[in-house]
């Protein structure tokens, strides 16, 4: 650590800075990638890392540091890549992001870090995703070679429960673990990883890698239990009494998808983004009939909405076969919340795009969806969320030709959350709520991620999980 | 993994098996499901409980082989084990001062009207049960009904036992002798509905016990959507309890259908290597 903080306050410059372009990474042809599961970008090599390394100027007032969600000191694992220290690297980046092959993959860095570079003023920022994701995956083939293991204070002799295992619940499982707490996470699902593994395809974040990340976890003495749903299986109040827990965190994600409310929704065709990710990703649906859930496989598939989740469900429909992917918003590209990356990625794939369009009703024939019709929207004036606000045109309905329409306009929080501990105090809108440290009304109850901001990012979710554990940690300490 | 500790053929393709879960077994009560998956490939079905024991720590459930995964289940014996079950999930049938209520048992929705006779006729009330099935040989329970403080009416489309009718008729005259407070109506969709209907004009409030296709079960996904009273809930976290009068049923049936077609060419696939077709 002495060697992180010398690297920090330096003032004399380490290296001369490469004024080279920013490297790109490799990816396989849109063509290609568009026919299978498999993951899109294929990741830096050691030199391509090493040399986008050279390009950060290690500026004295770091602005990045302050772009991260969680502070990670970017500076100084940049300069420990400079120096090929990449094990030192490693243990800046963990300091502070439990999961970094898996936020180097899925975190928007072009707008946090990335965005506040010095230098995207004059030209391209420091590529600090890829390299993250570099060194996340450098530090997975080392870690699971036995090579290099998580360092575990002494046992404490303390139990935190766990509900989710999804981000937030496997950096605070991982946080308590380094701390010397046993672990114990409960998964109401069959599998591990949550959003991970049942919403993100693995052609934007690999099984492997959660799987490998999780087992880390397992090596470091979490234990996992799957098939238990907070509220059913288990209560609160029996985590925290019978079954001998400190404390709990719940990290069960944002829940109920929500729909648009339009007629002909509950048409057989018409998937919520959840269910539709779910079935391709958790239950393997594209190898049906060998796996035994079907999934519709839409000649012409309609995705309303323009997040990243709509773009995953829309390629997810092209790797599943369809002619067409439309799709629908009522913005505009400027609007989307998207990553501009994932929307690059779609356009390349030949997703179609239909700006400014405001599904209003799902047309069906015996059952079955047979189209969509949307209203020609134009931007008016900025709306509360500081984007302009869609305002219909009158008169300009029409219809989309489509057999499958997937609704990816965002979730509410699940009612089962009340369910696990009626005492637990909620917003107006059900989510949980908590101070800075992620503490609940509830002794010894922590929350974060989506079941208490609602939907945000995976980094998001790790932080506010990584937070939790050291207060949860302190909790237990002070309580003894 | 979560060992099969009994089995039982009920008929010809009706199954009665029971699984070593006791998480599950202190928890569950009359009207909830669990979810299960038979095997790694497996998908996630859910079904009702039919059966448990807290202190003995299993559960149990019925089903019917129509599909592939049923198909697998039907050939699992004592000493298999199920990938995984999780529950119990859904809000539990309201059993509470019921007064006097007639349950509906329909085919395979013997197996939840157990259950939920039995925990009615508990909390006091004055519980009929109307079992039906369209012949002899698919009437299921009928023992451990008869074992049940209840009064029991058999019927049989064709007569092969107790009376040759519709569960609908002998709901309809408990209905017209004012003798029933509440209806509960288990079974097929489309018996639901007419057993709705039947109630609807007498005024008499009747619960359906939904079964729409889910996915994890716990309002994740959506799958489960049902249309009631013009809105549209969750099947899985807002029942499998709904007003059976309310129930947009139709859409129920149709959205039932879905898979209809992929459901086929799974099993054809599967029985393609199934022992029981060797």
């Amino acid at each position: 650590m002495s060697r992180v903080e010398s690297g920090a306050g330096a003032e004399k410059p380490r290296h001369k800075p490469s004024r080279g372009p920013r490297v790109a990474m490799p990816e396989r042809p849109a063509a290609e990638r568009a026919q299978d599961f498999d993951e899109v970008p294929l990741g830096y090599t050691e030199e391509m890392a090493h040399a986008e390394a050279m390009r950060c100027i290690q500026c004295k007032n770091p602005t990045c540091i302050d772009g991260c969600p969680v502070n990670i000191d970017i500076k100084s694992f940049i300069a420990h890549m400079i120096d090929r220290d990449y094990p030192a690297a490693v243990s800046v980046l963990k300091e502070r992001n439990a999961l970094p092959a898996i936020c180097g993959r899925v975190c928007p860095q072009e707008e946090q870090c990335e965005i506040v570079c010095v230098l995207a003023r004059k030209g391209e920022p420091v590529a600090i995703g890829r390299l993250e994701r570099w060194l996340g995956d450098y530090d997975l083939a080392c870690e699971l070679e036995g090579r290099c293991v998580p360092e575990v204070a002494p046992a404490t002799g303390m139990r935190a429960a766990i509900v989710g295992s999804g981000p937030a619940g496997l950096a605070c499982a991982g946080e308590l673990a380094r701390l010397g707490n046993a672990v114990t996470i409960f998964e109401s699902l069959h599998a591990t990883g949550g959003v991970l593994t049942y919403g993100i395809p693995e052609f934007r974040l690999p099984l492997d890698i959660v799987e490998a990340e999780i087992d880390l976890l397992a090596q470091m003495g979490v234990e996992i239990v799957t098939d238990a749903v907070i509220g059913a299986t288990y209560t609160l109040d029996e985590l925290l009494g019978e079954e001998g827990f400190d404390t709990v965190f719940i990290g069960a994600g944002a829940g109920l998808p929500v729909f648009l409310g339009i007629p002909g929704e509950n048409l057989n065709g018409v998937y919520s983004a959840n269910e539709y990710l779910t079935r391709v990703n958790l239950m393997r649906a594209y190898e049906f009939p060998h796996a035994d859930t079907p999934v519709a496989r839409g000649r012409k598939v309609a995705v309303v909405g323009g997040g990243n989740v709509a773009m995953d469900a829309a390629r997810t429909a092209l790797r599943l076969g369809a002619e067409e992917v439309f799709l629908v918003y009522r913005r505009t590209e400027d609007e989307m919340p998207a990553r501009k990356e994932e929307v690059h990625h779609a356009a390349e794939e030949g997703v179609a795009f239909k700006m400014l369009c405001s599904p209003v009703e799902i047309l069906g024939r015996e059952g079955f969806v047979t189209g969509l019709v949307a209203n020609r929207m134009e931007l008016g004036e900025p709306d509360e969320s500081g984007r302009r606000a869609p305002v219909c045109v009158m008169g300009s309905e029409f219809e989309i030709e489509c057999d499958t329409v997937i609704i990816a306009v965002g979730t509410r929080a699940n009612p089962l959350v009340l369910q696990a501990a009626p005492g637990l105090e909620l917003s107006s809108r059900g989510y949980i709520l908590t101070d800075d440290d992620g503490a609940t009304n509830l002794p010894g109850v922590y929350a974060g991620g989506d079941i208490v901001t609602g939907a945000a990012t995976v980094i998001e979710a790790m932080g506010a999980g990584k937070k939790s554990a050291r207060a949860m940690d302190r909790w237990m300490r002070e309580r003894g | 993994m979560f060992p099969i500790v009994h089995t039982r053929r009920l008929s010809d393709a009706v199954f009665e098996m029971g699984v070593e879960a006791p998480r599950i077994a202190r928890k569950a009560r009359a009207g909830q499901f669990l979810i299960l998956r038979a095997d790694e490939a497996g998908e996630r079905i859910p079904l009702t409980f039919s059966d448990w024991s807290a202190e003995e720590g299993w559960i149990r459930f019925i089903f019917m082989q129509v599909g592939k995964t049923t198909h697998k289940l039907s050939h699992l014996e004592v000493g298999d084990s199920l990938a995984d079950v999780v529950g119990p999930l859904g809000v539990p049938t309201y059993t509470d001062d019921l007064g006097r209520v007639a349950v509906v048992g329909g085919g395979v929705g013997a197996a939840v009207a157990y259950p939920v006779a039995r925990a009615m006729a508990e909390a006091g009330a004055e519980v009929t049960v109307i079992l039906g099935a369209r012949t002899a040989d698919l009437l299921i329970l009928r023992e451990e009904f008869e074992a049940l403080p209840v009064r029991l009416q058999i019927v049989t489309d064709d007569g092969s036992v107790g009376e040759k009718a519709l569960v609908t008729a002998p709901l309809k005259r408990l209905c017209e002798e004012g003798a029933i407070d509440h209806a509960m109506a288990i079974g097929p969709a489309i018996m639901m509905k007419f057993c709705a209907e039947t109630t609807r004009e007498f005024g008499v409030p009747t619960t359906v016990s939904l079964n729409p296709i889910m996915v994890d079960g716990t309002g994740m996904c959506g799958a489960c959507r049902v249309t009631v009273g013009g809105e549209t809930k969750f099947g899985c976290v807002d029942g499998p309890d709904f007003d059976g009068h309310a129930v947009d049923f139709e859409e129920l049936m149709s959205r039932q259908r879905v898979y209809n077609e992929e459901e086929r060419e799974a099993d054809a696939e599967y029985a393609r290597g199934c022992r029981c077709h060797e």
